[in-house]
C-alpha cells in the first residue's frame, strides 16, 4: 500500500537515532536465517524485490510499526509463500509440510549462492528520456493504493533533474507482477524549503530517484 | 499468528525471541521438506553477509579514491565500473553511485521507505539505518540527525540528503582526514569507517588510530 506507515520521511515522533556500538550483523540466529530463506524464495521468481517490499507494507500498521526489521521480513515472508501457493497456512500451523511441494523453474542453488551476484534492474531504453539535465520538474501527486517509490512528502514538489541514470524497472509495476515495464530513472532534487515550508533550512536539499511517471514537466 | 494468542502477559523479550525461533525454524523445515531450498545454500547466504561482505570493502575504495585522483574521477563518474577494477572482493552491485564529501558539501544517505543501503561495499545496514527515527528524521532535520552522531559542520556547509527511493546505491566518500600525508592505502583504509561512509561521521583522525 502507498500511504502506509513504512512511508516515514518528515514524519516526527519516533526519538533519537540510537547506534549500537559494535553491532553484530545478527543479533538472533533466526534473522540469518530469514534473510537467507528471502533470498532462496526470491530466486524461484514468484515475487520480484518489489513485490517482497509491498508485502511488508501491506502488514497491519500496528504490526509494523511493533516489529522488528527481520520480524517484518518474516511476517511478509510467510504471506507471500502462502499467496503463492508454496505453503498452505495448515503447513504453517503445524510446522511441518503436509504434501509435496509444487514445482519450481528456478531454486537457488549453492553455485548461485557462492557466485553472490546482486541483481540488476537496468533495462535498455525504448524511448529517449523524456527529461534532460537541468530541467525543472514538478513530481505528480499520485496516491495508488499499490506500491510506489514515490514517498509522500516529494509528492507535487518542484524539483531539478540533476542526473539521468538508465532505464530500470519500474517498481509501481513489478511489484504488482505487471512485469518490469522499464522507465527512465532520474536523481531529482528539492529545496528544504520546497519540502518542509519556508522555515526549513536553506543549506539543506534533499534528492529522490524519481521514475519518469513520477514527474511532469516543471 | 495463533501462536500470539496463547501468552498475552507473556511477551518479555526473551519469550518474543524464542517464539520467532520456532516459527523461523519451522518455515525452513517446510520449505526444505517441499523441496524450496537448499539449507546449504541458505547457509552459504549468511556466510557471504556474515563474512564476504563489509564496510572493508567500501573503506579500500574511498582510500584508493583518497591516493589516485584518477581512480577518484572514475569512482565519482562511474563506481560500479571503477570498484569492479579493484581485486579481492566480490564483484560490486550495479548502479553504485560514489558522491563526494567536501568542505562545502556534505553527503547524507537514507532510505525513508525501507532499507536500501550500499550493501555489496558497506555489508548489511545497521538497525539504526532501518530504524524509524533515522528514515523519518534525516530527510527533514538532518543537521539534528547529524549532532546525534556527534557530527558538527560549519554553518555554511551545504547539506544533501540522498534518498534510496531506487536499486541505485549511495557510497559517500568522506574527506581524508589531516595529518596522512604519505601514508599508504592500507593505513588510510583504516580510518574509514562505516558511517563516514553513509555521512554520518567523519573518517578517523590519525590521533585516533594510534591511541
Amino acid at each position: 500500500m502507498t500511504n502506509s506507515v513504512h512511508d516515514m520521511g518528515g514524519m516526527h515522533g519516533f526519538g533519537p537515532v540510537e547506534p549500537e556500538p559494535n553491532e553484530p550483523v545478527f543479533h538472533e540466529r533466526w534473522e540469518a536465517r530469514v534473510r537467507a530463506m528471502q533470498r532462496g524464495l526470491g530466486a524461484t521468481g514468484l515475487w520480484t524485490l518489489d513485490g517482497f517490499r509491498a508485502a511488508q507494507e501491506d502488514l497491519p500498521a500496528l504490526t509494523y510499526l511493533a516489529s522488528s526489521y527481520y520480524e517484518r521480513w518474516f511476517r511478509a515472508l510467510e504471506r507471500q509463500a502462502v499467496k503463492h501457493g508454496l505453503v498452505g497456512d495448515d503447513e504453517i500451523a503445524a510446522g511441518r509440510s503436509l504434501r509435496p511441494g509444487i514445482r519450481l523453474n528456478r531454486k537457488l542453488t549453492l553455485e548461485d549462492a557462492k557466485a553472490n551476484r546482486s541483481g540488476r534492474y537496468d533495462r535498455p531504453a525504448r524511448a529517449p528520456a523524456r527529461f534532460k539535465e537541468g530541467e525543472r520538474v514538478r513530481t505528480r501527486n499520485l496516491n495508488p493504493e499499490t506500491h510506489t517509490r514515490l514517498p509522500r512528502y516529494a509528492r507535487d514538489k518542484a524539483g531539478i533533474i540533476e542526473a539521468i541514470r538508465g532505464v530500470h524497472v519500474f517498481p509501481d509495476s513489478s511489484a504488482i507482477g505487471a512485469g518490469d515495464n522499464p522507465q527512465w530513472l532520474y536523481t531529482v532534487v528539492f529545496s528544504a524549503r520546497e519540502l518542509w515550508g519556508e522555515e526549513a533550512d536553506p543549506t539543506v536539499s534533499v534528492s529522490i530517484e524519481a521514475f519518469e511517471p513520477y514527474l511532469a514537466p516543471g | 499468528m495463533a501462536a500470539d494468542d496463547h501468552h498475552p502477559h507473556d511477551h518479555d523479550h526473551g519469550s518474543e525471541l524464542s517464539e520467532m525461533q520456532l516459527r523461523v525454524r519451522a518455515l525452513e523445515t517446510i520449505l526444505t521438506e517441499k523441496g524450496y531450498v537448499d539449507p546449504a545454500a541458505l547457509d552459504q547466504i549468511v556466510e557471504n553477509v556474515e563474512t564476504r561482505i563489509g564496510p572493508h570493502i567500501g573503506a579500500r575504495i574511498v582510500a584508493r579514491a583518497w591516493v589516485d585522483p584518477e581512480f577518484k574521477r572514475r569512482l565519482l563518474e562511474d563506481a560500479t565500473e571503477a570498484a569492479n577494477t579493484m581485486a579481492g572482493f566480490d564483484p560490486v552491485a550495479a548502479h553504485l553511485i560514489a558522491v563526494e564529501n567536501t568542505p562545502q558539501t556534505h553527503h547524507l544517505v537514507v532510505c525513508t521507505l525501507c532499507s536500501c543501503y550500499p550493501s555489496s561495499v558497506l555489508g548489511l545496514p545497521p538497525v539504526w539505518y532501518k530504524s524509524a527515527p533515522y528514515r523519518s528524521r534525516a530527510v527533514i532535520d538532518p543537521k539534528g540527525v547529524l549532532a546525534e552522531f556527534g557530527v558538527k559542520l560549519p554553518p555554511e556547509a551545504e547539506i544533501r540528503v540522498w534518498d534510496s527511493t531506487a536499486e541505485t546505491r549511495f557510497l559517500v566518500v568522506p574527506m581524508r582526514p589531516a595529518g596522512t600525508e604519505g601514508w599508504s592505502e592500507e593505513q588510510l583504509a583504516a580510518l574509514v569507517t562505516r558511517d563516514s561512509m553513509i555521512g554520518t561521521g567523519p573518517a578517523k583522525s590519525p590521533e585516533e588510530v594510534k591511541r
